[in-house]
């Protein structure tokens, strides 16, 4: 009998073919919609919008994908880049069921941790939506009523104030810089704002594990 | 006159869904028999699948929100599609406003074409992590075994940097607007200016905030982590009660969520 291959590496075979293959109905849809409706795409605004809007977000996508996987796990990673809303949902998810379970990401017992963790918010989310569209016409009023919109738009800060205090409590010789620096550019600089955290991520990051360095080498840490 | 929100839209987009749903349930179900070959504790594993489902249930009702803005100019289908893939309602908006624009388009939707175009712009523009992950996801996990393998201590140190980073930029970025306290102008207003696309055309729209506006999301974020840290404290004093530590953060996060009603209501916001 032919020995089975590892765990992780069947991981990354099923990745591949499902990306692959999600990325391939995903294309298909315009191209079907336009053979149904006999349409073809207006080339001039295709080009147009696309020049406007793909470098600056493929840009962010080649960013996040090498900031993100460390955090996600192979599975996770897979799952993330396909049903989307990593910072503002599913990498919390992940972090707080690693919490959970006393494992570390870096171990197996931690990418079976954060793919159980990730698919479930993702088969939780897309029945939601479900319901949501569903339930379209009685939701909206209720939904788009004027004294519940703060609360929506106050989600991330809800999120990260709960996550935040557990890893900085943890860490707190390795929070305070990166923390400390984030807080001064982000007052201090009018660029920074929804639009560019994406972009502070990967600088966050990176300022951190150099603190790391330095500050296990001198054995603090 | 084209329907964004013909019943064969719905079909198409339905059977989309399903096949990425299916990729859930397929790595759910692969996770869930490793765990267990790993001798993981069967009722550990449903206790995570289950606080994760919690968690994410306003999370995912502020995506139904942002399906809701959208449908207005783009039918339902389309937005259903965009936020149950990788998106967001402030990416598809800008997707769909470049291409309107380039299009000349005014108005809704009316056309095939226009419908097509849009949709082509979106999905190519935020195609690149479905594919980059699978040709990076393997170089980059064997770089991160072998150096757990090399130094386990400074692998445990280099995660912990990785979440750290992630999570003082969100942190920083929740202080972003608290800079309106010392820039409002006499009547204690701040005017900024963004670009909207109406009519087929960019124009400038102001707006306007209260100087106090930008505290709201630093109150959320502090009531957030109060409620954290007192449940962090409640549950290592009362080990027997489980739902405290498991809960912990779904409750910060709906309780910060709540209180950002009344932290509005004082501090004030959009003027």
């Amino acid at each position: 009998m032919k020995q089975q291959k590892p765990y992780i590496e069947r991981v990354y075979r099923w990745g591949l073919i499902w990306n692959l293959s999600v990325m391939g109905i995903l294309m298909a849809f315009p191209i079907v919609v336009a053979i149904l409706y006999h349409a073809m795409p207006d080339w001039q605004g295709l080009l147009g919008g696309l020049m406007a809007t793909a470098p600056m977000y493929w840009a962010v996508g080649v960013v996040e994908v090498i900031s993100y996987i460390p955090m996600l796990g192979a599975g996770g990673s897979y799952l993330s880049f396909v049903t989307g809303n990593i910072s503002n949902l599913k990498l919390p998810c992940a972090l707080n069921a690693l919490e959970q379970a006393e494992v570390k990401a870096s171990s197996e017992e931690g990418e079976v941790v954060s793919t159980i963790a990730i698919a479930v918010s993702s088969i939780v989310t897309t029945l939601i939506i479900i319901l949501g569209v569903v339930l379209i016409v009685p939701l909206t009023p209720l939904l788009e009523n004027p004294a519940l919109t703060p609360a929506f738009d106050q989600l991330v800060p809800a999120l990260f104030g709960g996550l935040g205090v557990v890893f900085i409590s943890r860490n707190r010789k390795l929070a305070i810089a990166p923390i400390l620096l984030m807080l001064i550019l982000f007052i201090f600089v009018p660029a920074l704002n929804e639009g560019t955290v994406g972009i502070m991520v990967p600088v966050g990051v990176v300022f951190t594990l150099i603190l790391g360095r330095i500050l296990y080498k001198k054995g603090v840490v | 006159m084209f329907d964004t929100n013909a019943t064969i839209l719905f079909i198409l987009v339905a059977v989309i869904i399903a096949v990425v749903l299916g990729q859930s349930v397929f790595f759910l179900v692969k996770a869930w028999k490793r765990g267990v070959e790993l001798g993981m504790d069967r009722k550990k594993l449903r206790k995570i699948a289950r606080t994760a489902a919690i968690f994410t249930v306003a999370p995912a009702v502020a995506i139904v929100i942002s399906v809701i803005a959208l449908s207005k100019k783009l039918g339902i289908p389309l937005p259903w599609l965009r936020l149950s893939v990788v998106g967001s309602l402030s990416y598809e908006t800008i997707a769909a406003e470049n291409t309107a624009l380039a299009m000349g388009m005014t108005g809704s939707v009316s056309t095939a074409s226009q419908f097509v175009t849009i949709a082509l712009v979106m999905t190519i523009s935020i195609m690149v992590g479905i594919w980059l992950v699978p040709v990076l996801c393997k170089k980059m996990q064997k770089g991160m075994s072998s150096l757990e393998k090399r130094d386990k201590k400074w692998a445990d140190v280099f995660q912990n940097s990785l979440f750290l980073g992630m999570i003082s930029a969100f942190v920083g970025y929740v202080f972003c607007n608290v800079s309106r306290l010392w820039t409002a102008d006499a009547s204690g207003l701040v005017t900024q200016t963004k670009t909207v696309v109406e009519n087929g055309e960019k124009i400038q729209q102001t707006v306007q905030y209260t100087a106090t506006s930008g505290l709201v999301p630093v109150c959320v974020m502090a009531v957030s982590a109060v409620i954290m840290a007192v449940l962090g404290i409640l549950s290592k004093k009362f080990k027997k009660v489980h739902w405290i530590a498991d809960y912990a953060l779904p409750v910060s996060l709906i309780v910060g969520m709540i209180s950002a009603i009344p932290f509005t209501a004082l501090f004030g916001g959009e003027v």
